[in-house]
């Protein structure tokens, strides 16, 4: 807060601004008229695309001490031309509401609640179930004697919310495991 | 689209679905252009079109077929483009019969295994062209058809743009050009639509015959040289067992109206996923290997056969190159261990035996084959039709990754899921391990995803996820490295294709692999000679002698002369009125496919006002306001030797590049697997006979018969008035698919906060529904409830001379304690039927009995369940016949058998389980 | 000290800032939301709210209204879209009464006899105003208005684009649409109207309220003190003081639903206690940034930007679609003759005000102030004549 300064008084401010009425620069608080939007102090922005139905809508992201404090339409984006649905218009919310889990967990079998993990152990131990269960649904051979060389004992589904590279890693890591049983909502 | 002059919106709620790109409606629509919604019910895109047509689900081949017959009577048919850039003059093999000729079925068909033959579709070939007697097929392609069904076509909305059809061997087809001959595409097509007439649409859709007459006119219209008609669909086309051909009705239509590959025509998809096209062309699918090559069934045991099941050598266009696409991509996997003595690696690819898509890994759940399941940003327990189904697969699971925001239902069934609440499950008896990893959004990581009109966009990563949140990139990044790193010593063949793998990725230091460098993989690159190492520019660069690799061949270029071209961000695109200097299409970069139709043969544009790319004489080339999407060079009057194979085979009046023949098909001699052209069928589920046919349903549809997953009897047979409405599922605007983006967020779930069901004011007096008061909703595989908005959005159509009932029903809403908003699962109403060309399932027509009132809460919910499928006489069989009548009189003895025994087996006892 | 300065239309016209004297003055901001083309995505509630940081105000029941589920503009809801379903003999009804007006307005149809200024209080309703009760129709502006403009205004539609060019040429198009729809379904996007005699600026005690540069109104959040004043002052129920009950998220992990501060990190809502209302995203505006709702509106339905232009598109885009038939359409808050001066925020309607919840004849409650003072100074005059006569005449007993 500045200095107090008899002249800010707003009964002075009216008759020093000739706001005559008293109901418009003669009542801004400090704060008011040091209003900046935040887009404009952020930290950054940086561009990006909308993540919920695949329009593609441009978005732009401004972060603020590495925190995003806003997601608004891109208005060079020549799909959206700076326009989002509520979905693009809530995806400030998406990404931090308070209720968003940032936790590994676990739910141990027959448990009746989950538990917390660090995500070494827990890795650990899908990495552990991943090569057993494709060991136990391992197939060489069909009936005929025909190579399949694949394991029906490990399953996924999802990548229409992905990127293309993730995607990518996924199909060439299960393919390479001989699990065939990929799917996502395409097929949904 | 906003250059359309008319647009026809049939199966799309498009305002509600997709707000943002409907802005291009409502700039038409400023310009003048008529906007049609043909919908079921009248939703937020009705209210701004010029006029809704309420139409019966699952009946819109038979309102487009009759368009089609209107086109073709009325002479509206758009004769230059029809005769030069489709199949309409080329004649059928004399052994064809049509869906007329057999009561629904076409020639070809196998009562036992369910499926086709297609031999018979086969074009005629030229006399003494050579090119074999039979035309289209050997025994390998026939004996895989079904199979390949899929594959040819992966998932129907993608087709449209994916995959090139199936390989077509006559290359010199019979044709005539005056299009008389009887057995000519165009002629058989005119005699299989004859019967689709208006009074048809009105008996069958419900639709007066004045509004179709005014829907036809006003599309004939606006098509033509001046003129262009849009078509927009989303999923209430494709979730059908015949949704494939909802697609290809369309497109025959359009090709009529010759408005594909113009401005302001075409069939726009509408997709709902931030990637889905992404996740189709480099696919997380069971059939599909990136850029729509096909998984390798278990037939195709050497490179070789796998390369002529895709195409053949000397078919026209691109996919002749198919052999280079492979080569590349089995480079990019396992670089030097891929070398020509060993067909390139082709056998670390795990082979196909047949489906084995989502429905029938969850088959394999229950029957406790698939024992580990990886979630990755999908809801099944929610989003996935007959989610009783889904989440008791899961319980039988011995491990489950979810990986999400939000603790989603399909996380959480375990303890507070309906199974649960009923007692079919009990917490402590489940033995399955669930393992939640909090996934990264989309500002906290970078990539590219593909929109709908094909268009990579990458994203710039804001900042760093939070806790410990992890992108999918790095998740299995690492998960490779490990099962890598524990399998280093092994001498075991089955873990060589993990060891040779190329994964060795840059990362960050936090662990997060470099987006760009896969990207790079995928766009390709030089292998061999003085440019190795080299990005590719084109995948006509792509070579099978292995000196080239690339990941995904339809993505090649998006880092040609290494810059990553998915970021361009030009502002607006660019000056060019295809802004294409934003982000990068696939392929090579065109914003319009089969742009050279958008000139007529002699590469003049059709009309001043439609033009888009033309030949220039001087230049020699094609030019115009987009990448033509043609070899640049070729003129229009040149007829190369169509024995040349491949692009070079293009003549200059060939546009459709990926098709065998270069032309768009009005008749489908091969690909689809359920008939050559589309037939309606009635959906699985129905309250009226199919009217054309004495065939009910499509008879090669993938019917999932098990006791969880009965279907409603055919209409008129005993029990068939237990089930009497139809329903229908459908999004909203304020939510997302199953919830986990949108009912979480208090901003969205407030706006949608309760699962409710639409009704008419008609029926909600017959069955006494009070306006927002509580419903229970009752089908073959489950009850729930729902508020009850009464609203004249929904009108009862009659439809043959009786009434129909459709009961509308968002399926945002799942049982759980997490989220902020909770409510019972549409799907869970949904059984699962499968259209046979790309197993997607029939989600949008189904059977249901809606009464006032909250749903029975524990084991009196199976009960109630119980009681309608007994008063019904359901049996595993109900429903699921392949040709209608073959089975009728032994169907009714073994109804009373089975049913008893489901009595006899239901869930009386508790913790049972199936 | 507050001066309360009786609305005077005259002097200030359609700038409200004339008085205020800003150093730098800008034009009138506003926004003209045409509902014709409004596809009730509600992206601009969800936008406003998400700039705003303001917290979700719902018990996540359905409201038994349609698709609206956030019923009405309050503290929290600055952007509201109401959903009305409508059968066709209300349509017709609407289409009819939209026609009456353009024929009433129209100089060469006037019932002979009707008073002028009948005549030009109609008119105003058709080039732009509020669409007044009968009552107006019938020859009685309401009481307490400035004169009508004159007859100048009434001839909005000669500046139609691609219309008609002279009133009466508009009754030889015919209006009549091919096919009058068996059913519709009408969507607006509510907002504050940012009046130009603005009721809760006007009773403001503290100075909390105050015109921007831009001609808005704006409610400052550390100079309010909850008073309540301005919620009675405003005649579209629009300002509210937010409470402090702000619905929970039903889960498991309770935290309050608005948080800026990131995942985890529950935030308390801002300004419990305090007026609230659409600042026109004033915080936007001072560095040329649309407001949210605009920028975000899939369909431009709501379009920001200087409030004469915007007008003068409405009052356009009407025409247009008169002359296509659609003679539902009809503005609300374009005369700046009505109880309010006009407001800053104009609307194309498709049926009469009322059918979207909003007041036919909305008054600044401190319109008659200055016949009140004057009839008070009357008073005080009469009280210190009577007093000084009772001195004179007292003294002389």
């Amino acid at each position: 807060m500045s200095r107090f300064s008899f002249l800010e008084w707003p009964v002075i401010r009216q008759f020093r601004t000739d706001d005559s009425s008293g109901r418009s620069s003669a009542v801004t608080s400090p704060t008011t008229r040091a209003i900046a939007p935040r887009t404009t102090t952020a930290d950054r922005s940086v561009q990006s695309v909308c993540p919920y139905c695949a329009v593609g809508c441009g978005q732009k992201v401004f972060v603020t001490d590495e925190r995003v404090v806003q997601i608004e339409g891109d208005p060079d984006s020549p799909i959206s031309r700076g326009r989002l649905c509520p979905k693009g218009s809530a995806s400030e919310q998406l990404v931090n509401t308070s209720n968003r889990q940032t936790k590994v967990l676990y739910r141990a079998p027959r448990a009746t609640e989950w538990q917390e993990m660090d995500v070494e152990t827990a890795t650990e131990m899908v990495v552990d179930r991943f090569l057993e269960s494709r060991r136990n649904g391992w197939q060489d051979l069909d009936e005929q004697g025909r190579r399949l060389a694949r394991t029906m004992g490990v399953a996924s589904l999802g990548g229409a919310t992905l990127d293309n590279e993730e995607n990518y890693l996924i199909k060439k890591l299960f393919t390479a495991a001989g699990a065939i049983q990929i799917e996502n909502q395409a097929r949904i | 689209m906003a250059n359309a002059d008319c647009i026809v919106i049939q199966g799309s709620n498009m305002a509600e679905a997709h707000p943002v790109g409907f802005q291009w409606v409502t700039e038409a629509k400023a310009r003048g252009a008529k906007v049609f919604h043909v919908d079921p019910r009248f939703s937020r895109t009705s209210a701004v079109a010029d006029k809704h047509v309420p139409i019966r689900a699952g009946s819109d081949i038979v309102l487009l077929g009759a368009l089609i017959n209107y086109v073709l009577t009325q002479e509206k048919w758009f004769r230059e483009y029809v005769v030069a850039y489709t199949n309409a003059a080329t004649i059928v093999n004399e052994d064809f019969r049509d869906a007329e000729d057999l009561d629904g079925l076409f020639s070809g068909y196998d009562e036992e295994s369910g499926g086709y033959d297609m031999k018979s579709w086969a074009y005629e070939p030229e006399p003494g062209s050579g090119s074999g007697g039979a035309g289209v097929g050997n025994g390998a392609a026939e004996d895989s058809a079904r199979e390949d069904g899929a594959e040819a076509s992966t998932e129907a909305a993608g087709q449209q743009y994916g995959s090139g059809g199936p390989d077509v061997e006559t290359r010199l087809p019979r044709r005539d050009e005056t299009l008389q001959h009887p057995r000519t595409v165009f002629q058989i097509l005119k005699r299989h639509y004859a019967r689709y007439t208006p009074e048809m649409v009105r008996d069958a859709c419900g639709i007066s015959v004045a509004d179709f007459e005014e829907l036809a006119r006003t599309i004939t219209e606006n098509s033509g040289r001046e003129r262009t008609t849009c078509f927009a669909y989303a999923v209430g086309w494709t979730q059908h067992t015949v949704g494939a051909q909802y697609i290809r009705t369309a497109t025959i239509l359009q090709l009529l109206l010759g408005n594909m590959g113009r401005p302001g025509g075409g069939i726009m998809a509408l997709r709902g996923h931030a990637s889905i096209q992404g996740c189709t062309d480099i696919p997380t699918l069971f059939n599909l290997l990136p850029g729509y090559l096909p998984m390798p069934t278990v037939e195709k045991q050497d490179l070789g056969t796998y390369i002529e099941s895709i195409a053949s050598k000397k078919q026209k266009g691109y996919w002749a190159e198919a052999d280079a696409y492979t080569v590349s991509l089995l480079k990019a996997w396992w670089g030097e261990a891929a070398h020509a003595g060993n067909d390139y690696a082709y056998d670390y690819i795990p082979r196909l035996t047949g489906p084995h898509g989502t429905y029938q890994t969850v088959e394999g759940m229950i029957a406790g084959d698939v024992e580990g399941y990886f979630l990755l940003g999908q809801n099944p327990a929610v989003g996935s039709a007959n989610g009783r189904m889904q989440r008791m697969g899961m319980s039988h699971l011995k491990w489950l990754v979810v990986r999400d925001f939000q603790l989603i239902e399909s996380a959480t069934w375990w303890k507070d899921g309906p199974e649960i609440a009923t007692g079919e499950l009990r917490t402590e008896d489940i033995d399955t391990e669930v393992f939640f990893f909090p996934a990264a959004n989309h500002v906290e990581k970078a990539g590219t995803f593909t929109q709908t009109q094909r268009l990579l966009q990458w994203r710039h990563q804001a900042v760093a996820p939070p806790g410990d949140a992890q992108s999918e990139l790095q998740f299995f990044h690492e998960l490779g490295k490990r099962i890598r790193a524990r399998l280093a010593d092994s001498t075991d063949p089955r873990d060589r294709p993990l060891l040779d793998l190329t994964w060795d990725y840059p990362e960050d230091e936090h662990g997060e692999p470099d987006g760009e460098a896969i990207l790079r993989e995928i766009n390709g690159h030089q292998l061999t000679g003085p440019d190795a190492g080299t990005l590719l520019s084109s995948y006509t660069q792509m070579k099978a002698d292995g000196s080239t690799a690339g990941g995904c061949w339809i993505y090649t270029g998006v880092f040609a002369d290494g810059i990553n071209h998915a970021a361009d961000r030009t502002p607006g695109g660019g000056d060019g009125p295809q802004t294409e200097e934003w982000g990068w299409a696939w392929p090579s970069n065109r914003r319009i496919l089969y742009n050279r139709a958008s000139a007529d043969p002699q590469g003049r544009p059709w009309s001043e006002r439609k033009k888009l790319v033309w030949w220039d004489e001087d230049q020699g080339k094609w030019v115009g306001n987009d990448v033509p999407d043609f070899p640049v060079d070729r003129a229009p009057g040149s007829a190369p030797d169509p024995s040349l194979g491949g692009a070079a085979a293009l003549a200059g009046d060939d546009p459709f590049i990926m098709q065998a023949d270069g032309k768009g098909w009005l008749f489908a001699p091969k690909g689809m697997v359920d008939g050559p052209l589309p037939t309606h069928y009635e959906p699985q589920e129905s309250p009226v006979r199919n009217p054309l046919y004495r065939q009910q349903h499509n008879p090669t549809r993938v019917t999932l018969p098990r006791k969880d997953n009965l279907s409603a009897p055919e209409p008129g047979a005993p029990g068939s008035d237990v089930y009497p409405f139809v329903f229908t599922t459908y999004r909203l605007t304020e939510h997302h698919t199953a919830g986990g983006m949108s009912r979480w967020l208090p901003y969205l779930a407030e706006l949608q906060p309760e699962m409710f069901c639409e009704v008419s004011p008609e029926l909600a007096a017959e069955r006494g529904l009070e306006p927002y008061g509580w419903a229970t909703l009752i089908s073959p595989r489950a009850a729930i409830e729902a508020k009850v908005l009464v609203t004249e959005r929904m009108r009862p159509l009659r439809v043959g001379g009786q009434t129909v009932h459709q009961i509308g029903l968002p399926y945002h809403w799942g049982v759980g304690n997490d989220a902020v908003v909770t409510g019972d699962s549409a799907n869970d109403l949904l059984g699962i039927t499968l259209d046979p060309n790309v197993l997607i399932q029939g989600s949008k027509v189904g059977a249901v009995d809606i009464r006032p009132g909250r749903r029975p809460r524990g084991r009196e919910l199976l009960r109630l369940v119980e009681d309608y499928q007994r008063r019904a006489h359901l049996t595993v069989d109900t429903g699921n016949e392949g040709v209608t009548g073959s089975h009728e009189e032994a169907g009714a003895e073994e109804a009373t058998d089975r049913s008893e025994r489901l009595d006899h087996e239901s869930t009386d006892q508790p913790g049972a389980e199936e | 000290m507050q001066r309360l300065t009786a609305p005077d239309a005259a002097a200030v016209g359609d700038n409200p800032t004339a008085d205020a004297h800003y150093e730098h003055p800008h034009a009138r901001k506003g926004f003209f939301t045409d509902t014709s083309i409004c596809i009730g995505c509600k992206a601009c509630e969800v936008a406003c709210k998400e700039w705003n940081r303001n917290p979700a105000d719902s018990d996540y029941e359905l409201s038994n209204s349609s698709f609206d589920n956030s019923e009405g503009l309050g503290a929290d809801t600055w952007r509201h879209v109401a959903f009305i379903e409508q059968d066709r003999s209300r349509i017709e009804a609407a289409r009819e009464s939209g026609r009456e007006l353009v024929s009433l307005g129209m100089p060469r149809i006037r019932p002979a006899g009707v008073p002028t200024t009948a005549g030009e209080a109609i008119t105003t309703a058709v080039t732009g105003g509020m669409t007044g009760p009968l009552s107006e129709v019938a020859g009685r502006p309401p009481s307490g208005l400035p004169p009508a403009p004159d007859l100048g205004e009434l001839d909005v539609l000669s500046s139609l684009g691609g219309g008609p060019t002279r009133p009466e040429d508009a009754r030889a198009v015919d209006t009549t649409p091919p096919d009058t729809p068996e059913f519709r379904w009408l969507m607006s996007s509510d907002v504050c109207k940012h009046c130009t005699n603005a009721g809760c600026l006007d009773v403001c005690p503290t100075g909390a309220l105050f015109r921007t540069e831009h001609g808005t109104v704006v409610v400052q959040d550390d100079v309010c003190n909850g008073c309540g004043t301005c919620v009675a002052g405003c005649p579209f129920g629009v300002i509210e003081r937010r409470k402090d009950g702000i619905a929970q998220p039903k889960t498991e992990r309770s935290a309050a639903p608005v948080t800026p501060t990131g995942p985890g990190k529950p935030e308390k809502a801002r300004n419990v206690g305090v007026a609230q209302k659409c600042t026109l995203c004033y915080d936007r505006l001072v560095d040329d940034q649309t407001p949210a709702c605009a920028q975000a509106c899939p369909t431009t339905s709501i379009k920001y930007g200087e409030r004469e232009d915007l007008v003068g598109g409405a009052r356009e885009r009407v025409a247009r679609l008169h002359a296509e038939g659609r003679t539902e359409a009809r503005l609300y808050g374009a005369n700046p003759n009505d109880g309010v001066g006009g407001t800053g925020s104009v609307f194309l309607l498709l049926d009469e005000p009322e059918v979207y919840g909003l007041p036919p004849d909305p008054r600044v409650p401190t319109a008659d102030l200055p016949r009140m003072y004057a009839r008070a100074g009357i008073a005080m005059a009469g009280m210190a004549a009577a007093s000084a006569l009772a001195f004179v005449l007292g003294g002389r007993r």
